[in-house]
């Protein structure tokens, strides 16, 4: 077998690909106004709905983030209460997650996915404007939480029973039904993206044919079908212990606060993969294209990822080391977490030899995955020294676990998620982004980004605890210094959206086949991609020859 | 059935049987923590002393610490706050309950034996956390705990520790009842 990208010549010359599409383009335009936006069941626009919420959660959150910068810039309590501060970690927390990430994610998926298998839409257009509008729902929910009494969650993202039941604030109901609307919304969409990979492929088009960025949303589509459930149940769990008098993790009614954690983690560590692998895939696609190569190792690309994904189910008690495993157990998730290191590596390895010897050109997009690649195996190496049970018993609760799932999800996720910004705009619009801003905005991030998080490194080894608006006088310095970069990374986002804003509305004009490198599917339709697509799919049958 | 349909139904099943796999997975943890003892509960209902050899040859440390809180003015406290115990043989130790609030209270100990391996071998003929207890205001009183160490507690232990924490029993009696289903340990 020899997977490769999709075979390009036959489509090349296919001009029925789009033809039909122009045909219908105009009858569709009869809604217009707001309701036009609530009631589409458009691929293409419901993906730009999702972009445009994560982007909008994404600068909330980073609000959010700012506020507990602000407070840690220097020691004692300057800005806020730690009541509020506690408030502000844990909602950064939630929306980031939930609200920008994994919406961004899924907004990729609804544009590039059935771009990407020539497909003329989702497999269930309904259901995907259903699970988007779910979303604005759930967060204008959550984040009312703030204005009642008592205050929003202050538990931490984790939300840690007996913290998030016993002692929680009133409004913690609010937050569990906002959750589970949010993951409503997940499930539906992987159900959607599941049936559209697997049944609307252009005909001819393997599995082993697919891009990465199909072939790990796939992936991360299973992990939520698996994981989704999990927090339901955990939330709901919550729920009856805090109005219903159960004690699920209540130890006066024979309860175990333990379970919780067992719980959360058995859905939380999927979790962390359903952020990173859609990014594995977008660098995947990213770093052919402006390498000028093929991808290397396509199918060991393919089997890491699933491999990653089979692992998650067995590390969930590294997050928990310290709450009194034995030791089989500890040995045992210690070594299951280092092993995933093997297929992690395998996707490094790969990326640096897609670079090798490539006619290599630093687009921002490109800039952006490069970035990805280094920030992403700093996450990746911290990460491994989380990994050895025995020291995590002295880095647990730290700020260096903070610094190690902030690289691999700011410069990990985040990074990836702009890379595919800039990468597919010309798609999206017709126009380039302005170059001379992204490479700004890219270096700001990244100067910005490693003197927000670097340091958190070494006050998290000297054992600065996390989640406190205080600390101690010797960590001033490294706290300095993260919040400047929190605020140089958080302000040069603005950057980012005034490119996306300029990009909308002028630039230069882009051809179908945007990049000189690249060769997948959804360069062979014009830009801007007209609203319906792939009404004839594409044949990509394979001439035998 | 189109070709979507079908994998729109696998999905919602593999979905349903997770959902039916999260609640399964309260009572096979309850299960798993009873055979293994993994989170340090013990039986809740008294357990007879075993008649074995004891087990001269060997001292273990069995250490008792109490902890109350969660709104409950009581006071709990162990009279010896360790020993030091040859497996196999019985012994009794006495705790102290004192009420300090202004009315009569109903209270709960909840044990927890760490290290986790030493759960399954700490039998007890007699505790106080086999049920509530209900102090007047300002009442003290004496409570026993019977206990055994079985000899076949692992090697590796040296240092056993019981540790209680106070919980309020709720004063409305019929929440009481409520209460007291709890005590099987059940989730």
């Amino acid at each position: 077998m020899a997977p490769k990208l999709p075979p390009k010549a036959p489509l090349e010359h296919g001009n029925s690909i789009t033809g039909g599409a122009s045909a219908h383009e105009g009858e569709h335009h009869y809604r217009s106004g707001p309701l036009r936006w609530l009631l589409t069941t458009n691929h293409k626009e419901i993906g730009t709905l999702y972009l445009i919420f994560s982007l909008s959660m994404f600068m909330v959150g980073g609000i959010m983030a700012l506020v507990v910068r602000l407070e840690l810039f220097q020691p004692g309590l300057q800005m806020v209460q730690p009541e509020f501060f506690n408030q502000m970690t844990t909602m950064h927390g939630l929306i980031m997650i939930f609200g920008a990430v994994m919406p961004g994610f899924v907004g990729l998926a609804n544009w590039m996915v059935p771009l990407q298998v020539g497909a003329p839409d989702m497999a269930l257009p309904r259901l995907n404007n259903f699970s988007f509008w779910l979303l604005p729902i759930a967060f204008v929910l959550l984040l009312s939480t703030l204005l009642m009494p008592g205050g929003g969650p202050n538990f931490g993202w984790t939300s840690y029973a007996p913290l998030s039941t016993t002692y929680a604030p009133p409004s913690t109901t609010f937050f569990i039904f906002s959750l589970h609307m949010a993951g409503i919304s997940s499930i539906l969409g992987a159900i959607n993206i599941i049936a559209t990979i697997l049944n609307l492929r252009a005909p001819g088009m393997r599995l082993m044919d697919m891009t990465l960025f199909v072939w790990t949303w796939l992936i991360t589509a299973f992990l939520l079908i698996a994981v989704m459930p999990v927090l339901a149940g955990v939330l709901t769990m919550m729920l009856l212990d805090i109005n219903f008098g159960t004690s699920f993790f209540n130890a006066a009614g024979g309860g175990d606060p333990v379970l919780f954690q067992h719980l959360f983690w058995f859905f939380g560590h999927p979790e962390v993969y359903i952020m990173i692998l859609p990014a594995f895939g977008i660098v995947s696609v990213i770093v052919p294209t402006f390498a000028r190569k093929p991808l290397f190792g396509y199918s060991s690309m393919v089997y890491a990822t699933a491999s990653i994904a089979v692992l998650s189910f067995t590390v969930w008690a590294h997050h928990m080391f310290s709450v009194g495993l034995p030791l089989v157990a500890e040995l045992f998730f210690m070594y299951a977490t280092m092993l995933i290191a093997v297929p992690t590596g395998v996707k490094v390895f790969n990326w640096i030899a897609t670079l090798f010897r490539g006619s290599i050109t630093f687009e921002t997009a490109m800039l952006f995955a490069l970035a990805f690649i280094v920030l992403f195996s700093i996450g990746g190496f911290s990460g491994l020294m989380l990994a050895i049970a025995p020291a995590d018993f002295q880095y647990h609760d730290t700020y260096f676990v903070v610094a190690h799932f902030h690289y691999v999800l700011v410069p990990g996720a985040v990074f990836s998620i702009m890379a595919a910004v800039y990468y597919w705009l010309p798609k999206w619009t017709g126009h380039y982004p302005d170059e001379r801003l992204g490479r700004w905005h890219f270096w700001l991030s990244v100067i910005g980004v490693n003197l927000l998080f670097f340091p958190m490194h070494f006050a998290g080894l000297a054992g600065m605890p996390r989640r406190i608006p205080d600390y101690a006088l010797q960590f001033a310095d490294f706290n300095m210094a993260s919040s400047i970069g929190g605020f140089l990374f958080g302000f040069s986002q603005l950057l980012f959206i005034w490119v996306i804003v300029k990009c909308v509305r002028g630039g230069v004009k882009a051809p179908a086949r945007s990049w000189d490198g690249a060769t997948d599917l959804e360069w062979t339709v014009p830009s801007p991609a007209p609203l319906h697509t792939f009404e004839t799919p594409p044949d990509m049958r394979r001439i035998e020859s | 059935m189109t070709p979507v349909q079908r994998t729109v139904t696998k999905t919602v099943i593999a979905l349903i049987g997770m959902v039916c796999f999260t609640i399964a997975l309260v009572p096979l943890y309850d299960v798993f923590c009873q055979i293994t003892g993994l989170n340090g509960k013990v039986a809740s209902q008294a357990q007879p002393i075993i008649s074995e050899e004891v087990d001269t040859s060997r001292y273990v440390t069995v250490q008792f610490i109490t902890r109350t809180g969660s709104g409950l003015p009581w006071r709990l406290e162990p009279l010896d706050r360790q020993v030091r115990v040859h497996p196999g043989q019985s012994y009794k130790v006495l705790f102290a309950f004192t009420n300090y609030g202004d009315e009569a209270r109903r209270g709960r100990a909840v044990p927890s034996v760490s290290p986790s391996e030493a759960s399954l071998h700490l039998r007890k003929v007699t505790c106080f956390c086999f049920q509530e207890q209900r102090l007047e205001a300002g009442e003290h009183l004496r409570l026993p705990v019977v206990f055994q160490l079985t000899t076949d507690l692992p090697e590796s232990v040296h240092t056993v520790t019981l540790a209680y924490t106070l919980y309020p029993a709720a004063n409305n009696p019929t929440l009481g009842e409520r209460a007291m289903p709890a005590q099987g340990g059940d989730a």
